[in-house]
């Protein structure tokens, strides 16, 4: 089903000339709400009246996550926050976490992705959706219900954590359709298996996201769970979930393009490439009025493909994510930067600054383990000593990143040594 | 008085045992005692030689974390009860021990190597007790 078919379906043409007095729009409104644009587009000699149409958008500069850090936390709003009337966040580099606000006019349009999205799924207001994204300062609890809500489905808002009690109302109310990442899907899928439960369920849809997969495991939850599976993309600091999601013929992800306009850029020279090939995913927020973002560089390798879709949507579709232009993790759906747990350790003096991080996928569960050296002059020669040290360290990286790591205390010298570009990280998940 | 404990950092690995103990045999250090403790990560290596401070130094040549650590030898009579005479003692006078193995037993007389919470007040305890304790350089001659 699609949702807005006006929207989604329009010609490209039409398409242009809506992004390009949206853009035209949004330019003079950063200018002149948003200092930080402002003074971003006077150093190149830039006037709101230079962009005429979408095409002049190569003549703006970047942003980036470090933007957000250097603004933070409210720096870069064009609202008084009188006009805020939520605030999400994800974890950033360097522990200041990226803060993002929305306006009502904001959650409206991202209740309306979300809902583009899960209507692509084949979700209407007749079935039962249980959201098994956390509810929080992550955008995924509360961006994917908002959607749901839209559509006019039940909503369950499971949130996540107790796997248990997610499966028994699943049976239990015949849920129809879930949203949750698609490790966690799996791990329900291994939870439903063991409790006899794959039979008694009604579950005929799932949008899977907050976390980069492949197309074997998108294959493997349709087969183990006999349902359809899709993939929804979102980042916090564009919207939340619902910026794009495939559609029944999983040629690609559709993007809300009248509202996020997706640029795809050759990574060394920063200019779009042609459809096909791959380079860094950018966005800029074509109607938002909270945090609008020029140009916001993903970070994200993909390719994009602006013919239409077997399903008859026109929208531009980006490939699945072929990696990263930098060292971000996603570990659970939280992102991770090795940064991270380096400045964490920097303050727990037992310890060298040496690292390694190695994340794996046990059970469909992300796991991540953390190896460190005990420094010196904190040799002992006691265990408890030992075990209190790990505990303490796990303790920091979960304050420090929002996520449990189990840490291991390894001999000394083993480490690679930051000499140059150091390997800190080992994925052991395949996941592109 | 004390003598020194030679306590070795190594992770769970095969070989790894091996390795320091063959680190020992090239460097002519003998091992008069040992303990293990172990977790599923790691395992301390607790040894008594003749010559602690050699050993350290070989083994950090070759890469293992050691340490140095105070601990009491005490020699006690080789019949039934008397390591419970001498935790009594130890207890009464409201000292911890965070570790304990034997040394070495010959026929009349046996050894244990105990570490103390507190390594001061337990060398005052065995000196008002008159339990004698053996040192590093009496190590050197077993």
């Amino acid at each position: 089903m699609i949702w807005n078919e006006t929207k989604e379906c329009m010609s490209r043409d039409e398409m242009m000339a809506l992004q390009s007095s949206r853009l035209v729009k949004l330019v003079d409104y950063v200018y002149h709400n948003v200092e930080y644009y402002r003074k971003k587009m006077q150093a190149v000699d830039l006037m709101p009246a230079d962009i005429k149409s979408i095409e002049d958008i190569t003549k703006l500069p970047f942003t980036t996550k470090d933007d957000l850090r250097e603004n933070y936390p409210f720096g870069l709003f064009a609202v008084p926050n009188s006009e805020i009337v939520r605030i999400h966040a994800s974890s950033g580099t360097t522990g200041k976490a990226t803060v993002v606000g929305y306006t009502r006019y904001d959650l409206d349009i991202w209740a309306e992705c979300v809902a583009r999205c899960f209507a692509m799924a084949g979700i209407s207001k007749d079935d039962i959706i249980q959201i098994a994204y956390g509810y929080g300062l992550f955008t995924g609890g509360l961006g994917a219900h908002g959607g749901a809500e839209k559509i006019g489905a039940t909503v369950v808002p499971m949130s996540t954590g107790n796997s248990k009690k997610l499966t028994t109302m699943m049976v239990d109310f015949g849920a129809t359709a879930i949203a949750c990442t698609p490790s966690y899907l799996l791990h329900i899928s291994e939870v439903l298996a063991e409790e006899g439960l794959i039979d008694k369920i009604k579950l005929k849809s799932a949008v899977c996201g907050a976390e980069p997969w492949t197309e074997k495991m998108r294959l493997e939850i349709e087969s183990r769970l006999n349902i359809k599976a899709f993939d929804i993309y979102g980042l916090s600091e564009v919207m939340g979930p619902g910026v794009a999601c495939d559609c029944e013929f999983h040629k690609g992800l559709h993007v809300c393009e009248d509202h996020f306009y997706p640029e795809v850029l050759n990574s060394a020279t920063l200019t779009p490439v042609a459809d096909g090939e791959t380079g860094e995913l950018a966005f800029t927020t074509l109607t938002k009025k909270g945090i609008p973002l020029i140009r916001y560089r993903t970070k994200d390798l993909t390719s994009i493909d602006h013919s239409t879709c077997d399903c008859g949507r026109t929208s531009a579709r980006i490939s699945r994510f072929k990696g990263r232009v930098d060292d971000m993790l996603i570990i659970r759906g939280v992102n991770v930067f090795p940064s991270q747990i380096e400045a964490a350790l920097v303050d727990v003096e037992e310890v060298t600054p040496h690292y390694m991080m190695i994340v794996d996928r046990v059970n469909n569960l992300d796991t991540l383990e953390v190896q460190v050296e005990i420094d010196q002059k904190y040799y002992t020669d006691e265990i408890r000593k030992i075990e209190a040290l790990t505990k303490k360290i796990a303790h920091v990286i979960q304050q420090a990143l929002g996520i449990n790591a189990k840490v291991k205390v390894v001999e000394p010298q083993t480490l690679v040594r930051s000499e140059g570009k150091a390997v800190h990280v080992i994925d052991k998940r395949k996941l592109y | 008085m004390f003598a020194k404990q030679l306590t070795v950092f190594i992770e769970n690995r095969t070989g790894r045992l091996s390795e320091v103990l063959s680190v020992l045999k090239e460097n002519d250090v003998n091992i008069l005692s040992m303990s293990l403790a172990d977790t599923t990560e790691f395992g301390l290596l607790r040894l008594i030689v003749d010559n602690a401070a050699k050993g350290k130094e070989k083994l950090t040549e070759n890469g293992f974390s050691s340490l140095l650590s105070d601990v009491s030898i005490i020699n006690i009579p080789h019949k039934v009860g008397s390591l419970q005479t001498l935790l009594k003692t130890i207890d009464e006078n409201g000292v911890n021990i965070e570790y304990m193995y034997g040394l070495s037993i010959e026929s009349d007389k046996a050894y244990v190597v105990l570490k103390a919470s507190d390594t001061a007040k337990i060398d005052e305890i065995f000196t008002q007790n008159g339990i004698k304790t053996l040192s590093c350089d009496d190590l050197k001659n077993i």
